[in-house]
């Protein structure tokens, strides 16, 4: 069960009108490092993992579809009022043959978001460990759309949404330091 | 953090080998990430915090967390790092 509050995460402002840019931020919304991929995968891999680190998949995959919504807005906002022509010169003129302006789970080069970008291995440290990875690679991401886009409204969203990839992999790292739990041995030997 | 504090960088660089045969002018130094969750292992008790409206911004509740990221390519973009 979610409870949905009528807000976003955190403020969204576009300030120059770039359709481009909304193409590159669709490698965020369908592609396979990302929100829709991470919250899916965390979701999913909640029913084999053990109890101890279930809570956090959960907030954690809540989490990534706030930032889902952020990156749609973003998106939204970048083509709502675009022309076909504007549309064409952004290089979307492919999906603007397909979905007119509606927004679509597909990465940055159009290719349809597929679920076997998600792994579920039942393993909880093989798990976790791609899971780890994931944060690592969406932070990546977001360091490129920050160092391709030159708008800084923009890129203050973007920021927070990196700063939160790397809270979630410091996470995810704790999450392994739990199921291995050698954490006090020390005190122990 | 098993770092040295006083060397401890968020961002590091090299320089990729070029060749005289490359048909593009050289890049110079290529940097990449290394944000502060690699360092910190298991999250200490009784770290510092933002107040909770710089935290709301900043994404994180702990300075220690907190990695702000520009363009490294971009003209005047914090170089010397690393």
């Amino acid at each position: 069960m979610w409870k949905y509050e009528k807000k976003l995460q955190y403020p969204v402002k576009v300030s120059t009108c770039n359709p481009t840019l909304a193409k590159y931020l669709m490698e965020q919304y369908g592609g396979a490092d990302g929100e829709l991929a991470a919250a899916l995968r965390y979701l999913n891999q909640r029913y084999t993992i053990p109890e101890k680190v279930i809570g956090l998949l959960t907030d954690i995959g809540t989490e990534e579809f706030a930032h889902l919504e952020m990156i749609a807005t973003m998106i939204y906002k970048l083509t709502k009022d675009a022309t076909p022509q504007q549309l064409r010169d952004a290089g979307l003129s492919e999906h603007y043959a397909s979905h007119d302006s509606a927004l679509y789970y597909e990465n940055a080069a159009g290719v349809p978001f597929t679920a076997a970008y998600i792994q579920a291995k039942g393993d909880p440290i093989a798990d976790l460990y791609e899971d780890i990875a994931a944060e690592e690679k969406a932070r990546a991401t977001y360091q490129w759309l920050i160092d391709l886009s030159d708008d800084p409204d923009l890129n203050d969203s973007l920021r927070f949404l990196r700063e939160r990839e790397v809270v979630h992999s410091q996470r995810f790292r704790e999450a392994v330091e739990i199921l291995k739990e050698e954490r006090d041995r020390k005190k122990i030997f | 953090m098993k770092t040295n504090p006083k060397t401890f960088t968020k961002r590091k660089s090299y320089v990729p080998f070029h060749g005289p045969c490359d048909p593009c002018p050289p890049i110079g130094r290529k940097y990449y990430s290394t944000p502060p969750n690699l360092y910190v292992g298991f999250q200490p008790p009784n770290l510092p915090q933002f107040p909770p409206e710089e935290a709301l911004k900043c994404g994180t509740l702990w300075p220690t967390f907190y990695d702000f990221y520009e363009n490294p390519y971009k003209k005047g973009a914090g170089r010397g790092h690393g």
